[in-house]
């Protein structure tokens, strides 16, 4: 949200090019993320997860009231380049849309490449796995904290604008996303970027079909409905792996 | 070994505290550099606290820790190990989903000389050849004695001046407990590693080490050349499990103390 908000800035009040004002807000909010953390998520390590949790719903909460004060509560729309439609074989597709999916995949493939095949985000998948062995190598655990944050503030600055066509900018667009994105990762498994992305494609099926086949309401419901029964299942998700530690 | 020489770590008077509850009493000790020195003591007794310490995942309220001449006292733990000390934890520790080779790599993380790691890769794999079979298998996949030989090995990888042994023999089979101590004296004499050994295994430690210290509740009762502490009657009873009859044949009334 703040990450659409930004670049709506960039774009309308200072005129600039869509895709600077995109690499700014990016840039901007992933800055701000590191920052965050430094500040006050770096305060709660070590405490119970859960801590972790609430604090950053509180911090939502915060940032949602601060745009609503700074931006106010109407609606805005970002212009984009992707003005034009394509027919292939009697499908209309909208560049608008067709942007959302090509940014998505090459999002995804930047941070699989990235947390699988370079030094410092193998090192992140350690410090999330063991936080105290990653101390022991010599990893700076509380800078790749900051640097985890950053990443993820930045991705979400990137998924806020590419949705910003869809969904238009105000100050509660991330959330019902937020919430089928929470479903789509459980159905995936916590923790796969293959996983996400398949529970993500299966999510909007459900949700598709359940609204073409079943009764008006389920629409909404589906993929909730699934998420539960994942849960029941197979908690670890499609892709997931649960493991013990080994004594 | 060159007792005369500068030690590699010295610990004076530490105090290390859990909340309220003084875990290490003022406790002091040497490590001769190239040297295997060990810290034996039952549960309790502050061993891994006292090495927590020294490499900094803990911070003692009072002491000093001077490692190579500098003080690391309060120092992060990356830090610390960025001058040269490994620490292999009790319990191992490896990174479960990464694979095998990926643990070792984490191990070099500080390192940025790829020819220098590729060729340490290829000595740990030299001293644990089970590790190169299973250089693409996840660690957590592994027996707990190949997740041991893992963590040395990991800690290896960042060439240390100092490593840190936090019960290397805990939850292993008496032949693998032989084989990993064999390596270790191995590490030590051909690596010029120095080695900071804890352990509740007092006889294994025992051979091992050249040094050894005594810690009982957070406080340091007994330190001696290995050899020597081996002949003493109270090692002998507590730590290495040996009994003297009595008179009558009965055990003595003091409770034996039993490991893991």
């Amino acid at each position: 949200m703040l990450g659409a908000f930004v670049a709506y800035m960039a774009v309308v009040w200072w005129g600039l090019d869509y895709w600077l004002a995109f690499l700014i807000s990016v840039v901007t909010i992933g800055a701000f993320g590191a920052v965050l953390d430094a500040t006050v998520l770096r305060n709660v390590i070590g405490q119970p997860q859960f801590a972790v949790v609430m604090l950053t719903i509180g911090l939502g909460a915060m940032f949602r009231t601060f745009a609503s004060v700074t931006w106010g509560s109407e609606i805005y729309t970002l212009p984009t380049p992707f003005g034009g439609v394509w027919n292939v074989g009697g499908v209309t597709l909208s560049h608008q849309y067709i942007s959302i999916v090509v940014g998505t995949l090459i999002l995804c493939g930047a941070l699989y490449l990235f947390f699988n095949h370079t030094r410092v985000g193998v090192a992140m998948q350690a410090t999330s796995q063991n936080q105290l062995a990653a101390y022991y190598m010599g990893i700076p655990v509380k800078l790749i904290f900051s640097l985890i944050w950053a990443i993820s503030a930045g991705v979400a600055a990137a998924a806020g604008i590419l949705l910003a066509p869809v969904t238009l900018i105000d100050i509660n667009m991330g959330l019902a996303v937020a919430l089928k994105a929470f479903a789509a990762a459980v159905l995936g498994g916590f923790g796969s970027i293959p996983g996400a992305l398949a529970g993500g494609i299966i999510i909007g099926l459900i949700e598709l079909y359940a609204g073409a086949t079943l009764p008006e309401g389920f629409k909404d419901t589906a993929p909730y409905i699934v998420l539960l029964i994942m849960l029941a299942v197979r908690p670890q998700g499609l892709f997931g792996t649960l493991a013990r530690k080994k004594v | 070994m060159a007792m005369s020489e500068q030690p590699i770590l010295k610990v004076s008077n530490v105090e290390t505290y859990y909340g309220p509850i003084m875990a290490i009493r003022g406790v002091s000790f040497e490590v001769a550099k190239g040297g295997i020195v060990t810290i034996l003591g039952a549960n309790g007794a502050g061993k891994t606290t006292v090495l927590k310490t020294v490499s900094g995942v803990m911070d003692p309220q009072k002491g000093s820790v001077l490692f190579e001449g500098r003080e690391i006292r309060g120092m992060d733990p990356d830090k610390v190990m960025r001058l040269g000390m490994s620490h292999v934890p009790e319990g191992r520790e490896v990174f479960p989903f990464l694979s095998v080779r990926e643990n070792l790599r984490m191990g070099a993380y500080t390192r940025r000389d790829a020819d220098g790691v590729a060729q340490d890769l290829e000595t740990v794999f030299g001293y644990f050849p089970v590790l190169r079979e299973r250089a693409d298998q996840r660690a957590g996949s592994l027996s707990g004695g190949e997740q041991q030989m893992l963590a040395i090995s990991r800690a290896l990888m960042a060439r240390p001046h100092l490593m840190l042994l936090d019960e290397p023999s805990l939850g292993l089979s008496p032949k693998l407990v032989k084989d990993i101590f064999e390596i270790i004296v191995r590490i030590n004499r051909e690596r010029g590693v120095t080695i900071l050994l804890v352990e509740q295994n007092a006889n294994m430690a025992l051979q091992t080490a050249d040094f050894g210290y005594v810690l009982e509740v957070g406080r340091i009762v007994m330190a001696d050349t290995c050899e020597r502490l081996m002949q003493k009657e109270d090692i002998k009873e507590f730590y290495l499990g040996i009994k003297e009859q009595g008179a009558r044949g009965k055990r003595r009334w003091k409770k034996r103390k039993t490991w893991r």
